[in-house]
Parts: structure tokens; C-alpha cells; sequence
């Protein structure tokens, strides 16, 4: 089973919805991350034939479907909102829509919904209707439809979204089984970037309507290209600081480090950040890597001001302001206590800054952290890391 | 037997007071004083409700109570009357007139809403769900009932006319069929019955269509994913959607077209015989060109009572049904 997009293009009032989607994705799970307003759904919209593209094909093991109505096409979808017919029994809703492909007798159509509400955990409900169910019995009872018939594709567009989290986790461990190994084109879509880390699946990033990275998320969210899968990709969201590479070092808010030149994108336009004469560049820094307190020997320290502490019990979320109005969030462990309004030090390891090229977006340097393995980085991380 | 329950009560109160207190500083407190002084009585609510007290006896109470007054007397002159107890109430029940109206308007009701509903429903499905199309379509439907009674009556009045009406003309010459409204008794009732299906259907159908308008687009996408006919659709997602403004749009119908007068006074003025003459026309006829007042009252009494009856019936009926 595989599906294949071709410059796909669409445009709404003037808006571009897509731009130029070309994807290649083939039996089992993809993922689809992106913030909101990114074209997920409208993606998935057009896989589905909901929505005609402007240009592009859109193509199912080998056939083109772009002009084929939905009707007559071989998908599932699954949405955000649990949509169930109001007025069927949990029984029939699953049964639609195997009465509506008419290829099972009544006997086959009864032993599927059985095994489909069985594997969704709805066996004690099919005699309900959908508004007697809890929200996520309701969205089970939308998976079971469109899981019941055999489908090319089977689109899920944030179909946890509007779960509790008790639910989501739940919900998401069982669909990770489920959707491993299955036949058809799974596609998953998400803006919840631990959803997308957790399912471990092949993932595209999308964003303003454009593909902006295709790959194992693992290794993206390590490495991330570029800002905007490294923002894609990150809960609570990557703090971003202005900084400039000068003389082979990083300036940022008063501090500097060490450009670290030994590694950097094979395919990357910009030859050597230590050779440029002076650049722009955006930093990059996740949450839990910003600490308070004492900072070890080689690590660069903020002065900073306290706006607002959110304890969340395991984790306390401390929203800073550096010199300049910049805004930093640090993610410390358990529950800490800070005035509002006293003054303090947030401490980074260059290590753990992810430099990109302010223009392009493009990633200049990796954290020394997350490529460790990688050989050629080895003196990077001896110059910036004592311990290395 | 009064004087010992306090006393029995009274004693109580005070050996509780004194156990608790054990011989403290405790006032012994009466129990309706403290609680007025949990919760202090503010009357001044009387006054804000007032208004609609006053307002609401003026116009529906007097009037109602008049027309009560009416109904067991009857009166000469309004210096000259008697009591007549239940006398008028027997009487109008036995007329065959008013018994033969009643049926009338009980077939012309039952008419209106065999039509008008799945039309109104029919024209909402029909109705664009966004776009351009939406406002143009808004406005055409609701046209007719932004036109006042009377003049929808005198519209019909002229349109329905064979020789000077476009649309009597044309069924007459273009169609070749004889039609006249106030000659045939069946063209009469066929004149009023589409009049009122002209000036109503638009109210059930922007009701259904306000009710369709809020079920969300994913909901057709997932029919249309499952390759659900549009029948299936409608059955299926937009009808059980209709339920709650169905039930408004058939008691308002009903009660709307069980007390129909001013269309087809207007039209026909209640003929040819007593072809058209419903209910309310013939209660105007007795009130008001006959002025026998009694009887009137009794008829005005008994009409109000079946529409609150069968409104009620209908509203526990159809809300019942949902659950």
C-alpha cells in the first residue's frame, strides 16, 4: 500500500493552504506534527477527497484519485470532535459503514463490529447511543467506524485532542498497537510533540502549509534541521534568543561561547560559522536545559529577572526576562519556590544550544549532548564540556 | 393543648442551651430569630415584579374575566341581564354551526401541517449552508412573512381572481381548468390552504434551517466518507437534529392555523356558504355582527381551552418522544 502526493497546491481566499506537498508514505503509521494553522487537516482533507487540491496528484498504490469523489474512495477518517450518528446505537454506528459497502453478509458485518468493539474495548456499550457515552468511549466508538472495513488509507486527524489526559495516554498506548503492522496508510496527525515522540513513528513536520522536514522523530527532535521543526517538535515550546557569531564566537545577551565549527549539515549553504565574518543567528534552547541556581565551569549565565513560577508538582515552570525584554522559560524538577519580581542567574550549557542560521532557519550547530556519538563532534564537545 | 406544646418545646430549647453551655455565658437564643438572621427577608422584590402584575391584569386577566362574565349571563342590555349558569356553554357545544366549523378547522389545521412541515423541512435542506447564496436565499424565503396578515389576505384576494388575478387567470386560460374562489367551495379552501402555506412554510423552514445550520461540516464529510446517500444523510444526521425545532414549528403551526381569521376573512370573508368559515370567523360573526355576547363568551372560553389542550398535548407528547 503506498501514497504519493505530488505538488500538491492549495489556495483559499487568497490564502495558501498547502504549498507544494510532496510526500511518499507508505504501509503502517506516519505522523503528522505541526502547530496549529499548519495544514494538517486541510492535508488530510485532500488525501481523503474532501477537498479537491488546485494542482498536484494525489496517487494510491499507483492509481490516481486526485479527481475520484470520496464516495467511491477507499478511506477512513477520524476526527478531533466525536462524530457518531446521534440517533444509532453504538452497534449500528460501527455496522454503517460495512452496510453502506455492501460487500459482507449480516452475519460477517455482526462478527465484525463484535471483533472491532471488542478490540476498542466497547463491547459492554453497543446497545448505547453516542450521547450516553463518555467523551472517550465516544471517540473509541469513531475509531471502531473507521477501523470496521478494510481501507487504503486511514486518516486520524488529532483524534485525542479533546480527551482528558487520563484518556489521551490510555487511548494513544492502544492505538500504538494497533496501527503497528496494519496494511493500510496510517496517518496520524497531532500538534502535541510528546503524541508525535511517543508513537516513535516516521513523522512529517508541517508548517505553513509546506513540508518542512520528513524523518524519524527521534532524531529529529535530537538534531532538529531546522527552527522550525526544533519548535514543532517541542513541549513546553523551545525559548529562542538572538545571538551572533563573531571570530569564531557565539555572542548572545552579553555572554559568548565558542562557535562550535567541527559540526554542522552536510548540505548546509553556509560553509563554516567560525570563517563568517559576522552572522546572524537564532539560539535555540528547551526548558529543561535551562537551570538556576550554580552553573558548572564553561556554561553561560543570564542575569534575569522572576515574572511568574507555574508548579505543576513534578516540574516548575520559572518564566524569566533576561536583558533586552527576552523571555526565557526554565523547567525545573519538583516543586521550587521563587518570588515573582527578585532577581536571579538562569544558567545554559552551550552544549545545549542549537544554533541556526537567522535567515534560513537552518541549523548551524547541534548540542554537543545530542550528537555525542557522532565522532566529528567529539572536539566540540571537549571544548565546551569539561566532563567530555 | 397549644399552651403545652410551646411549654413542652420551650423546656427543651433550654435544657439544650444549658447542656452545651455547661452553666456558660450562652444566651438562649429563639430559633426563628436566628434564622432571620441568616438569611434577612427582602420584599422589595414585589415591587420589580409589580409592573408585570399590573400590565398582565390589564390586558389578559380583566379582559379574560369579562369574557367569563359574559359567558354565564345572558344579557339584553347592560343594564338589563341575567344568570344563565352552564345554559350557553350546552348551547354552543350542541350547535351544529360551531360543530361543523370546529371539524373545518380541525381538517385545515391537520392540512397545514401535512404540507407545511416536511416542505419547510425540504426547502431548509435545500438552502445553501454558506456562500453567497445563503443571504439571497434568507431573504427570499423569509419575504413572506415580513408581509403584514391583512395584506397577504388581500394579495391572494386579487392573485387568486379569475378574471383580473395572475394566478386565477392563468389556471382558468393557460391551464384550462375552471377555477373560481368564490364560487366552488373547494377552490376556496384550496385558494386559503396555499395562501397559508405560502405566508407559513417560511417560518418552519428558517426554524429547520437555523437547526441544520449548527450541525458541524464534519459530521456530512464522515457520511460522505462512509458513502452514505443523501437520504441516509438526512435520516441519519439532519432529522434527529430537527427534533427540538420540529416541535416548536408544529405547536406553533397548529395553534397559528386552528385560529386563522384574518387571511381568509380577508379572501373570502368565510364563503362561498360556509366553505371557509372557521372557527374564529364565525366567533367574529357571533360577537361581533350578531352581538349575542353570551354564547360568544362560552364559544371564546371553549376555543381558548382546546388550543391550551391540544398545545399541551402536543408539547408532552413530542418532548416525551425525545428521551
Amino acid at each position: 500500500m503506498a501514497l504519493i502526493l505530488d505538488g500538491v497546491r492549495l489556495r483559499r481566499r487568497g490564502e495558501i493552504w498547502l504549498d507544494d506537498i510532496s510526500l511518499e508514505l507508505s504501509s503502517g503509521m506516519t505522523m503528522l506534527v505541526g502547530p496549529m494553522a499548519a495544514g494538517k487537516t486541510t492535508l488530510m482533507r485532500v488525501v481523503a477527497g474532501l477537498l479537491p487540491p488546485d494542482a498536484g496528484r494525489v496517487t494510491v498504490n499507483g492509481a490516481d484519485v486526485t479527481s475520484v469523489p470520496v464516495r467511491k474512495r477507499s478511506v477512513a477518517f477520524v476526527y478531533q470532535q466525536f462524530i457518531n450518528y446521534p440517533s444509532l446505537s453504538v452497534y449500528e454506528n460501527i455496522a454503517s459503514p460495512l452496510r453502506l459497502a455492501r460487500d459482507l453478509s449480516r452475519a460477517g458485518i455482526d462478527r465484525r463490529v463484535r471483533e472491532v468493539a471488542e478490540l476498542m474495548g466497547l463491547g459492554e456499550l453497543l446497545d448505547r447511543r453516542p450521547a450516553e457515552l463518555s467523551g472517550g468511549q465516544q471517540q473509541r466508538t469513531a475509531i471502531a467506524r473507521a477501523l470496521a472495513r478494510p481501507v487504503d488509507v486511514l486518516l486520524l486527524d488529532e483524534p485525542l485532542a479533546n480527551l482528558d489526559f487520563k484518556l489521551r495516554e490510555q487511548l494513544r498506548a492502544d492505538l500504538r498497537t494497533m496501527f503497528q503492522g496494519s496494511s493500510s496508510v496510517v496517518l496520524y496527525s497531532t500538534a502535541d510533540p510528546t503524541e508525535a515522540l511517543t508513537f516513535a513513528a516516521p513523522t512529517v513536520v508541517l508548517g505553513e502549509g509546506r513540508v518542512r522536514h520528513v524523518g524519524e522523530v527521534a532524531e529529529m527532535y535530537a538534531r532538529p534541521p531546522t527552527l522550525a521543526v526544533a519548535a514543532a517538535l517541542s513541549d513546553p515550546p523551545l525559548n529562542v534568543l538572538p545571538g551572533v557569531v563573531r571570530d569564531g564566537r557565539v555572542e548572545c545577551l552579553g555572554t559568548s561561547f565558542p562557535a562550535p565549527h567541527a559540526h554542522r549539515p552536510a548540505h548546509s549553504p553556509v560553509q563554516d560559522v567560525t570563517q563568517e565574518a559576522a552572522q546572524d543567528v537564532v539560539l535555540g534552547v528547551r526548558p529543561h536545559h535551562v537551570t538556576i541556581g550554580e552553573g558548572g565551569p564553561g556554561t553561560l549565565a543570564f542575569p534575569a529577572e522572576i515574572r511568574l513560577a507555574e508548579v505543576t508538582g513534578s516540574a516548575t515552570f520559572l518564566h524569566l526576562l533576561l536583558t533586552g525584554r527576552r523571555h526565557l522559560v526554565a523547567q525545573l524538577p519538583g516543586t521550587q519556590l521563587f518570588v515573582p519580581g527578585e532577581s536571579t542567574t538562569a544558567f545554559v550549557d552551550p552544549a545545549h544550544l542549537f544554533v541556526f542560521d537567522e535567515n534560513s532557519g537552518r541549523l548551524l550547530a547541534a548540542s554537543a549532548a545530542s550528537t555525542a556519538s557522532t565522532a566529528s563532534t567529539a572536539s566540540t564537545a571537549a571544548e565546551v564540556d569539561p566532563h567530555g | 393543648m397549644t399552651d403545652q406544646t410551646t411549654a413542652v418545646t420551650g423546656g427543651r430549647a433550654h435544657g439544650r442551651a444549658g447542656g452545651q453551655a455547661g452553666g456558660g455565658a450562652a444566651e438562649p437564643r429563639d430559633e426563628p430569630d436566628r434564622r432571620a438572621d441568616a438569611k434577612p427577608r427582602n420584599n422589595r422584590a414585589w415591587l420589580l415584579v409589580l409592573p408585570v402584575v399590573v400590565s398582565v391584569t390589564f390586558t389578559a386577566l380583566i379582559p379574560l374575566m369579562t369574557v367569563v362574565n359574559y359567558s354565564v349571563q345572558d344579557i339584553f342590555s347592560p343594564n338589563d341581564r341575567i344568570f344563565v349558569g352552564l345554559e350557553w356553554f350546552r348551547a354552543v357545544t350542541r350547535d351544529p354551526e360551531i360543530r361543523a366549523a370546529f371539524l373545518r378547522t380541525l381538517l385545515f389545521s391537520a392540512q397545514v401541517l401535512l404540507v407545511e412541515i416536511p416542505l419547510g423541512v425540504a426547502i431548509a435542506v435545500a438552502m445553501p449552508r454558506r456562500g453567497f447564496w445563503v443571504s439571497v436565499a434568507l431573504v427570499v424565503v423569509a419575504l413572506p412573512l415580513l408581509i403584514p396578515w391583512n395584506v397577504v389576505g388581500t394579495i391572494w384576494q386579487i392573485f387568486a381572481r379569475a378574471d383580473i388575478g395572475l394566478g386565477g387567470w392563468t389556471i382558468n386560460h393557460v391551464l384550462g381548468i375552471d377555477f373560481n374562489y368564490t364560487l366552488d367551495s373547494t377552490d376556496a379552501w384550496l385558494t386559503v390552504l396555499i395562501m397559508d402555506v405560502w405566508h407559513w412554510t417560511p417560518l418552519v423552514a428558517l426554524l429547520a434551517y437555523a437547526a441544520l445550520r449548527s450541525i458541524p461540516d464534519p459530521y456530512f464529510q464522515a457520511a460522505q466518507i462512509d458513502g452514505a446517500s443523501a437520504w441516509a444523510t438526512f435520516r441519519r444526521i439532519q432529522l434527529p437534529r430537527l427534533r427540538g425545532v420540529l416541535t416548536i414549528a408544529i405547536l406553533l403551526r397548529f395553534m397559528d392555523s386552528f385560529m386563522i381569521y384574518t387571511e381568509p376573512f380577508v379572501v373570502t370573508g368565510g364563503g362561498p356558504g360556509n366553505a371557509t368559515s372557521f372557527l374564529s370567523v364565525l366567533l367574529s360573526k357571533i360577537a361581533v355582527g350578531q352581538f349575542d355576547l353570551g354564547p360568544a363568551g362560552a364559544f371564546s372560553l371553549l376555543y381558548f381551552l382546546i388550543v391550551q389542550i391540544v398545545s399541551y398535548v402536543f408539547f408532552t407528547v413530542l418532548t416525551r418522544t425525545g428521551r
